[in-house]
């Protein structure tokens, strides 16, 4: 059989997202959230983990779990989704299935989160806008390694598979950083990517917007501290989107673009 | 449960000649590693394998002594390995014909050296690299130079290559793999055996499930654990789901290389619904969470028959676009003859996996030295082929793709017919020494050394086959056009991560 019908045989296999919600999409374990107190049964025995002293502090090995006289505050940024906390303190960790996880402020990746007041919100995401608007018909994206472990770009070469297509939706990839709008970092920032990732961002034309595409390259996740890595790629260049994921799923990115260039449907935007 | 090493106790004076011997004697050179003591000594270690075991001999140099005669003028393959060492100790191996940076290029005056091992904290160091462009070094008339890389075009792992080439003559190919360095043994150091699994399937996130089985078998190795049967059933279907992934991933690559736009969304197409299976089956499209020190987390999250509905649906798709593959001249006509590894050079450099199987190498961890469940499953090792292109590398992919299904089959059903209930892990003590675990991952022969001290870490050395294999890459390079780069590349599979370390 010719390749061109092969091509044909299943059918539309793409994904409705961001139009419709998407079965597998929507059951991914993407995230963690914590519940409120009061509700924990006694906790499980503990891992032999590195961690010193005990409560759920000394359980998280990236340490993204804080706990201050009983409230606890969880960061997305820094969770690697290992299920540790989930696991053994099952009344007050729960995976979240969504993957709409992107933020576009650091902070909010901090659960349960501050309550913010919408104008602070408003306000931000114009601001984002306006840096964007000229991206509104389509988006070119420049991927860049910055120290991951592979997997991020498995995830994001899915993108282009037929069941994510993205170029359906007006993104495409592109080789040169003079024609990107969109640079997706990925990894935690090591010595040797420094510069090239600075050297990559100038070169592209205003107005740029930087996604960093997983824990590694928000916080540097369980891979830093080292002596050759930074806390995410933030101190190098500025970051507009923030994708949490070890690695992000393709729906998980997919939103991160998505939102980056004010493409998403109201009902997908936190 | 695998076999404690046999160490062989060497001087620095002797390691090279040992070593050497031991390799014409036909054992494969199969790594060398140091590891910084806290008393300033620094112990190096070989590992030669031959059928059914993996051997150690192992070498001391004194606090303060940083040279020992190189290994590498007697036996070549040792050239990266002894590198590393410079690099990240700061020895020198006396003789070594070429100690350019490998891992840290730093300037001369940063004398700081990370020196995996001791227990001291890191000091608060941040190397800064001397990341200028790569000076050609064959001079003269009529040079082209054609750098890649870093930054590549492409969704790309970071690396740089560098084509160096006269005309029309053989082109010569180096490669900087420095960018990605993340002092990955070294945060090895500071954490517990627990984390340590989660660091492992971060070392290499693409054969994520290969290094959390490497990393937990030399535990297990240590603290004389035989996981239970069930839970070594498991392992198998993650391990083996993870390579039918990965050799479509590199499948995938080729068809795109050739243009072959409706074969690369076909076969991405099943690499999607690969990870979705898995995923399925452990909540995670890598199978990140599946491997635990004595056993795996949990059952399959998803029952046997509908997991075993899904799996035949894949392999029906993927043997028919193989199929279809197979006989397209087109595409076949770019594979043919391209990116040739003789035998006699797989054969001397020790190539592993995939690469070493496409160029007459028979060797297969899997039956060579059989570990977990792989004993109670009927494994067989691909037919190798002697042409050593990318064709051949694509055709022993293919076949492992068929093998790999078997293998999940035969282990779900064994895992049909288990008891309900039984432990899916043993608790693991804390453990003392060293303990290696082998794996073959999906781009070949996996090597985890761990060495336990008062239930921590105090050295985790992985080697993965693409370190191994990388040094192999220029020789593939023989006399083909620089347009064939992309099909060597993708037949060679290489995961730039779990070399850079
Ligand atoms: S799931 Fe995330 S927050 Fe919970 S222990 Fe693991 S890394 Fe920490």
């Amino acid at each position: 059989m010719a390749w061109a019908l092969r091509g044909l045989r299943e059918g539309i296999v793409t994904t409705g997202y961001p139009k419709k919600a998407d079965g597998y999409g929507a059951k991914f374990k993407s995230s963690v959230s914590v519940l409120g107190a009061g509700t924990d049964p006694s906790p499980r025995e503990q891992p032999m983990s590195g961690g010193r002293g005990s409560g759920p502090s000394s359980l998280c090995p990236t340490g993204a779990i804080e706990e201050n006289r009983g409230e606890v505050a969880l960061d997305r940024g820094r969770c690697i989704l290992c299920g540790r906390c989930v696991e053994t303190r099952p009344g007050r960790f729960v995976f979240e299935s969504s993957p709409e996880i992107a933020v576009v402020d650091r902070e909010h990746l901090v659960v349960p989160g501050r309550v913010e007041s919408d104008e602070e919100v408003t306000r931000v995401r114009a601001e984002l806008r306006s840096r964007v608007r000229a991206l509104r018909r389509s988006v070119h994206v420049r991927h860049l390694d910055a120290g991951s472990d592979g997997s991020e770009e498995w995830e994001v070469a899915a993108l282009l598979n037929p069941v994510y297509d993205v170029q359906r939706l007006g993104i495409f990839f592109t080789a040169s950083p003079r024609h990107a709008d969109l640079l997706l970092v990925t990894g935690t920032g090591t010595s040797g990517m420094e510069g090239p990732l600075r050297t990559t961002y100038e070169a592209m034309p205003g107005p740029k917007v930087v996604l960093a595409a997983g824990t590694d390259a928000i916080s540097g996740g369980l891979i830093h501290p080292s002596y050759v890595t930074r806390a995410g790629i933030s101190s190098i260049v500025p970051v507009d989107v923030f994708v949490p994921g070890s690695p992000p799923s393709p729906f998980s990115l997919l939103h991160g673009i998505l939102l980056a260039i004010g493409l998403l449907p109201a009902s997908a935007v936190r | 449960m695998t076999p404690p090493p046999t160490t062989a106790l060497v001087t620095p004076e002797e390691l090279a000649g040992v070593v050497a011997g031991r390799v014409a004697g036909g054992e494969r050179f199969a790594g060398l590693f140091a590891t910084a003591q806290d008393d300033g000594s620094t112990v190096i270690r070989a590992l030669l394998a031959r059928h059914g075991s993996l051997d150690i001999v192992q070498a001391a140099l004194m606090p303060g002594r940083d040279r020992y005669p190189a290994i590498t003028p007697l036996v070549p393959p040792a050239a990266w390995y002894e590198r590393e060492i410079h690099d990240l100790f700061g020895i020198e191996p006396v003789g070594h014909p070429s100690l350019d940076p490998l891992l840290v290029p730093v300037h001369p005056t940063q004398h700081w050296r990370p020196r995996p091992g001791t227990s001291r904290p890191g000091e608060a160091v941040r190397l800064d690299f001397d990341t200028s462009p790569l000076s050609s070094r064959v001079a003269g008339q009529g040079l082209f130079t054609i750098p890649y890389g870093p930054v590549r075009s492409g969704v790309f792992e970071s690396v740089e290559y560098l084509v160096e080439t006269f005309g029309e003559d053989i082109p010569y190919l180096r490669s900087r793999v420095h960018y990605k360095h993340r002092g990955i043994e070294r945060r090895f150091g500071e954490l517990g055996v627990d984390d340590g699994v989660l660091l492992a399937e971060r070392v290499e996130g693409t054969a994520a499930v290969a290094h959390a089985l490497a990393y937990c078998q030399a535990l297990e190795a240590l603290g004389a654990i035989h996981v239970p049967r069930r839970a070594g059933l498991v392992r198998v279907v993650h391990a083996e789901l993870e390579r039918v992934a990965s050799h479509l991933d590199s499948v995938a690559r080729q068809t795109e290389g050739a243009g072959q736009a409706v074969a690369y969304a076909r076969i991405t197409l099943h690499k999607e619904r690969v990870q979705r299976l898995r995923s399925q089956l452990c909540g995670h499209r890598f199978g990140r969470g599946v491997v635990v020190p004595g056993g795996v987390a949990g059952p399959l999250s998803a029952a046997s028959d509908e997991a075993l509905r899904t799996l035949r649906a894949l392999e029906r798709g993927i043997t028919d676009d193989a199929r279809a593959l197979m006989d397209t001249p087109s595409f076949l006509d770019r594979l043919r003859h391209t990116g040739v590894v003789s035998p006699a050079a797989a054969a001397s450099h020790g190539a592993l996996g995939p690469v070493g199987r496409g160029s007459g190498l028979g060797e297969d961890v899997r039956s060579d030295r059989p570990y977990g469940a792989y004993s109670l499953l009927g494994f067989q090792p691909a037919e190798t082929s002697e042409d050593g292109d990318a064709l051949a590398r694509q055709q022993i992919r293919l076949d492992e793709i068929t093998t790999s299904f078997h293998l999940i089959r035969e282990a779900l059903d064994e895992l049909g017919e288990e008891d309900a209930d039984g432990p899916w892990r043993l608790p693991m003590q804390p453990v003392e020494g060293i303990g290696l675990g082998w794996v073959e991952a999906p781009q070949g022969e996996l090597v985890y050394l761990v060495e336990a001290e008062a239930g921590r870490l105090k050295r985790v050395k992985q080697r993965s086959a693409s370190f191994h294999n990388l040094a192999l890459f220029p020789q593939a390079f023989g006399g083909d056009i620089l347009t064939d780069f992309v099909f060597i590349e993708a037949s060679f599979g290489l995961s730039i991560s779990g070399v850079a370390g």
